[in-house]
């Protein structure tokens, strides 16, 4: 595959540095023209000399490109230089509604313009010299339309990655409720990868708080399978070997009789119907009891007042 | 409750955790729309997680196939897992309560049968697997003949 791409790039030699003379030469005019093409005017809406500046940059990255003969290569160093500005042009053009397609068909645009100027470079347009330059030119100009495409993918990949670990730290907080009582909401999927941090921030938490009660609240977990629950359990066991008691709460009515079905013996692990519960059985069992205040109490009167 | 409105069989990738995600959702989706119960619901979502899991971890990926059903009044939908794994060699070993080749609790086969009313293995050694199950959106059991 880079056997053939760099023999190809030796044939047009020539007319590959002939470009990158013409490109270096003809900078100006190029980016004046790209100014007015759709592509930059929608980008740089504010003032057309930003668009002109960003029209110069992209083209002395093609020069550099063609200098080094690797006008098929999405990978050539001259890329790099005007990456990120292709990819906020991309973005750009995205956050206002442009599809993939349309932003490949403004970047298809500039083709015109550029080779239009080329042309006008030699004494015979149509002579051999002329159309080996301009079919140079539309290769790397077609690598231009790849090198946006593929900066707008990877954009999308990125923010997925991203948003992904943002997931993984947001949704496993480690709540103190009460002198050494700790709960963690359970938001989402259970996975392995979940479970993991989860028995780890619960753990810490333990320690961290001298906890003696663990609750596990999966009011927010959608679907509770046997892996789920396997997760649940060891996260109860480990917790215990820790010194503390561990309670499940949030067990909705449809889950439990999932559960009931599915075969699953939860019946070592403590559970409680609503997190509630959970914190009054934890209270219970520390000696700790909730009244309502005496309304008649002069003492708690004043403290309102 | 349109007969007309006949939804076209669905096919979903089954590769990686985030495509059990994205099976369960649609499963759950499919089933909402057929009028299923929040409970039949669950039900049928949790069966599909684990035939999906069992699809990933023993048959090396493959696919399941959603297909709603519209016999006279009832709604129901069919799930077919498909994989082209090793298959499964003792057919009533896997199907016990409790008994694992792959360190969970032993309960993705027996007990997602529990969670449905219909349920279909088919498996050749070395040929694949191909667990089908139907569930249906109707709250009152069938009544059962005699007396």
């Amino acid at each position: 595959m880079h056997v053939s791409v760099s023999e190809e790039t030796a044939e047009q030699q020539p007319a590959a540095h002939q470009v990158s003379a013409f490109l270096e030469r003809r900078r100006e005019q190029i980016a004046q023209r790209w100014a007015d093409a759709a592509l930059f005017r929608t980008v740089f809406t504010v003032s057309r000399d930003e668009a002109v500046e960003a029209g110069r940059a992209v083209a002395a990255a093609l020069a550099a490109v063609a200098a080094s003969g690797r006008l098929e290569d999405i990978r050539a160093a001259g890329f790099e230089a005007v990456r990120d500005q292709l990819g906020r042009m991309a973005a750009s053009r995205a956050r206002t509604g442009t599809d993939p397609d349309g932003v490949a068909r403004e970047v298809a645009a500039l083709r015109e313009p550029a080779t239009e100027l080329l042309r006008a470079e030699f004494d015979d347009p149509n002579g051999r010299e002329a159309l080996e330059c301009v079919v140079a030119l539309t290769a790397l100009m077609g690598t231009l339309r790849l090198v946006v495409m593929e900066t707008t993918v990877s954009a999308g990949e990125e923010v997925i990655a991203r948003q992904r670990e943002q997931l993984h730290e947001v949704a496993t907080p480690v709540i103190k409720l009460w002198e050494s009582t700790v709960a963690v909401p359970l938001i989402g999927t259970l996975d392995s990868a979940r479970s993991q941090v989860v028995m780890e921030s619960l753990l810490d938490a333990i320690v961290a708080e001298r906890a003696r009660f663990a609750i596990l609240d999966i009011t927010g977990v959608p679907t509770v399978d046997s892996l789920v629950a396997q997760h649940l359990m060891k996260t109860v066991a480990a917790a215990r070997l820790m010194g503390a008691e561990c309670i499940v709460s949030g067990i909705r009515p449809a889950i439990a009789q999932t559960i009931v079905h599915l075969g699953i013996d939860l019946g070592s692990v403590l559970t409680r119907a609503s997190l509630a519960d959970a914190l009054a059985y934890a209270l219970s069992r520390q000696g700790v009891e909730i009244a309502p205040l005496r309304t008649a109490d002069p003492a708690a009167d004043a403290g309102v007042r | 409750m349109t007969a007309s409105r006949h939804a076209a069989p669905a096919t979903l990738p089954i590769g990686s955790d985030a495509d059990l995600a994205w099976v369960r959702q649609q499963v759950r989706q499919a089933a909402a729309e057929l009028g299923f119960g929040l409970v039949q619901q669950t039900k049928l979502v949790t069966a599909a997680s684990e035939l999906a899991r069992n699809t990933l971890v023993h048959g090396g990926g493959g696919h399941v196939v959603l297909t709603p059903l519209h016999t006279g009044q009832a709604q129901g939908l069919r799930l077919s897992f498909v994989d082209s794994g090793p298959g499964i060699r003792d057919l009533e070993q896997a199907m016990t309560d409790g008994y694992t080749s792959g360190g969970g609790l032993g309960l993705g086969l027996s007990g997602s049968k529990r969670l449905v009313q219909e349920f279909e293995v088919d498996s050749t050694p070395g040929g694949g697997t191909t667990v089908t199950v139907t569930a249906w959106a109707t709250i009152v059991p069938p009544t059962r003949p005699g007396l």
